[in-house]
């Protein structure tokens, strides 16, 4: 039997996700293909610790160094590097924090779920030399309360972890010592959210901080400095401790170097979780090509993609030969966020899959800000009704008034060539703390201004109706 | 009734120890009263209160905030199927309109015999494998109408029983640390001392 085809994790996952395909350089997805890819026997035979061993033998601020000049950049959705990131802690304070994020809960994003089903002791590497070089002296690994199968595998990976000396007191008889620590939540969105995360962590209720000042690097968990890095981000780090800065780089773009990975979901005809080189894949090759999605279903017309998680304004085909590169979404009007893509194609009805995002967010808002909890809910309201048929013109201005209550100014959009649209480009402004209020107003703007018709066809169907007539008559 | 079993407690104690503050080990414990009753009940919190050294008020302030803790019971199969857009597009809807059909109950429902809960959940973390769902949080990919009737007759049938704990279960696997290796409170966890390894030197 060929032991690299049996992977089947949580239930009946028999389909093929899409790693196997191709011939790509795999930086954290190395190890997938083994049906034992999570016990530590098969990661110490296929280079496992390496990296920690290799970061161990150097003074920890060449470790640090090194993740800085390979520009690993942040896999949560900001983007931003972690090298540069710990250098922000302000020196001499101690002890210093590093919080895991896996909460992984953004609409289309499937990839630090699998990365901590599958390859766990990767993970747990990538923190110890995250905590190595950065001079951490705790690591609170956070995981999604919904995960049972990642909770249960990076459970037993620990263990298996301390009781072999690479995690706990003198890791591998030198002089590094850490603890890291299985934590989990139980279903909150904006516990993603990284103040919020430490504010859960804490034992609270999971609401957002203010920054300024609440920094996380400057002031984090219990007040004290602290690094919050994504599951995948430390997914990166032992490939680049045994590999060196050098050959990360020599992957993908100077900007954006080194893989990516992403989920294709939606009217695809194979969706999937697909390693990506970054900066230089671009999302045609990613929808058409024959190792990746290879095209839409049944043979459909593309409408429009989401192209960076639920709350990334909307590309069209136009925007398909784009390439994976920060510098050339922004611009376009929207934003790589979590490497995740939902696939709309010809069939679709528009308001209506704007809806099933604005209710999303709509539903996970804290409530600390106004424009978020009342915002939210009121997109939502409107959005149902026109769905319904049952919206009027009115309608429509007021999804406007409510998206510019929460983000005053243009909201991103891409290029319509068939409407005679600019792009208006990232960022936007926003009254509220976190990303979550104007996450529910982007699936409603993408929609309006992309496909009015649409909405047109909707509310005039309601209009026909005699809102004049008389009882009785 | 219901405080949490001598066994519960000597877990939850351990837990609490690996905190720098103990009212940060409140959602673990939480998550460990309702894998022992299936819900979270008022005594548990003031016992959990007890254990963190908090106020009831502050446990119920926590727990209030998360969706997976239930304040009240709820079937022994909670079946939580995602609506969000990757599995809306692939059909979430119907299959949610299938299983209310199916169960004769509402989302947010019961069974009146106590086996059954639907819920309408968010995103699930699956989304190529869409539309999906869990029981109790194991996971189910891909489901047809049918599928979901084949799931709810096994489950009903308690064949599914090994895999799918009655609600309250997470993960069976838990992280142990043993006292020999623990890092703990001591240094480097000494305010403003700074870790041994940061001398400039390798570690090895
Ligand atoms: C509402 C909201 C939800 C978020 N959810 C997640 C998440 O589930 N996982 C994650 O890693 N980052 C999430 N982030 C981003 C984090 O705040 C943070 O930027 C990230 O964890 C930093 O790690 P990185 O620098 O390694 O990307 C979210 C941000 C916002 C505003
Ligand atoms: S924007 Fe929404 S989710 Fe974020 S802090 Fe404000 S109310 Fe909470
Ligand atoms: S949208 Fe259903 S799992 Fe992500």
């Amino acid at each position: 039997m060929d032991e690299r085809k049996g992977c089947v994790v949580s239930g009946t996952y028999t389909h093929a996700p899409g790693f196997y395909a191709g011939d790509r350089p795999r930086i954290v997805t190395s190890r997938f293909e083994y049906a034992d890819s999570h016990t530590i026997e098969r990661y110490l035979a296929t280079d496992g610790y390496k990296g920690l061993r290799a970061s161990l033998a150097r003074p920890a601020a060449d470790v640090h160094e090194e993740v800085k000049n390979a520009t690993v950049l942040g896999r949560g959705g900001a983007g931003f590097p972690a090298g540069t990131k710990w250098g922000l802690m302000p020196a001499g304070s101690f002890p210093r924090y590093l919080v895991v994020n896996g909460d992984e809960s953004e609409p289309g994003t499937y990839k630090d779920r699998l990365l901590m089903e599958r390859d766990p002791h990767q993970l747990i590497e990538g923190c110890l030399i995250a905590c190595y070089a950065a001079g951490l002296t705790r690591c609170f690994l956070y995981i999604r309360g919904e995960m049972v199968t990642a909770q249960e595998r990076v459970a037993a990976a620990l263990n298996e972890a301390y009781a072999a000396g690479y995690v706990g007191r003198n890791i591998l008889g030198s002089s590094f010592s850490v603890d890291i620590v299985l934590h989990w939540g139980a279903g909150a969105y904006v516990v993603g959210e990284e103040t919020a995360l430490i504010e859960s962590l804490e034992g609270n209720r999971g609401m957002p901080r203010l920054k300024p000042p609440y920094f996380p690097a400057a002031i984090g968990l219990y007040g004290q400095p602290t690094i919050v890095n994504n599951v995948e981000t430390l997914a990166n780090l032992p490939w680049l401790a045994r590999n060196g800065a050098e050959a990360y780089t020599a992957i993908g773009t100077q900007t954006s170097p080194g893989t990516r990975m992403v989920a294709v979901s939606g009217h695809v005809k194979r969706p999937g979780v697909y390693e990506i080189v970054n900066g230089t894949t671009t999302f045609r090759d990613l929808l058409y090509g024959d190792e990746f999605c290879q095209g839409i279903r049944n043979g459909n017309k593309l409408k429009a993609f989401v192209p960076g998680g639920g709350s990334a304004p909307w590309f069209l085909p136009d925007q398909l030969d784009l390439p994976f590169e920060a510098s050339q979404v922004g611009p376009a009007g929207s934003m790589l966020g979590s490497g995740a893509i939902m696939v709309m194609d010809e069939t679709t009805d528009i308001p209506h899959a704007a809806l099933t995002l604005t209710r999303f967010y709509a539903h996970e808002s804290c409530g600390k800000c106004t424009p978020c909890r009342e915002g939210g809910t009121w997109l939502e309201r409107i959005l149902t009704r026109i769905v319904e048929g049952d919206g009027t013109d009115a309608d429509l201005e007021q999804l406007v008034e409510v998206g510019k209550s929460i983000c005053p100014g243009d909201f991103p959009h891409a290029a319509s060539e068939r409407l005679g649209l600019a792009a208006v480009p990232f960022p936007y402004k926003m009254t509220t703390i976190c990303f979550v209020g104007p996450s529910a107003y982007a699936p409603v703007n993408s929609a309006l201004t992309l496909f009015p018709e649409e909405f047109a066809a909707r509310v005039t169907r309601r209009n026909r109706i005699p809102v004049t007539a008389v009882a009785g008559e | 009734m219901s405080r949490l079993t001598d066994a519960n407690v000597a877990i939850a104690n351990e837990i609490v120890a690996r905190y720098p503050r103990p009212k940060s080990a409140l959602i673990p414990l939480l998550h460990i009263s309702q894998e022992q009753n299936g819900w979270v009940t008022d005594d548990a919190m003031k016992h959990i209160a007890e254990l963190v050294g908090v106020t009831p008020a502050e446990v119920l302030g926590t727990a209030s905030f998360y969706e997976m803790f239930k304040f009240e019971p709820v079937g022994k199969y909670v079946i939580n199927i995602c609506g969000t857009m990757s599995c809306a597009l692939m059909g979430a809807e119907e299959l949610l309109h299938h299983a209310e059909h199916r169960l004769g109950i509402k989302v947010g429902g019961t069974t009146p015999d106590g086996l059954f809960t639907i819920e309408h959940a968010e995103c699930q973390a699956a989304c190529t494998e869409a539309p999906c769902l869990q029981v109790n949080y194991r996971y189910r990919f891909r489901m047809t109408p049918s599928q979901l009737d084949a799931l709810i007759d096994d489950l009903a049938a308690g064949n599914l029983a090994e895999e799918i704990p009655p609600h309250g279960t997470l993960a069976r696997v838990r992280q142990h640390i043993p006292a020999d290796r623990a890092v703990g409170a001591a240094p480097p966890e000494t305010p403003g001392q700074e870790p041994v390894w940061m001398n400039g030197k390798a570690a090895l």
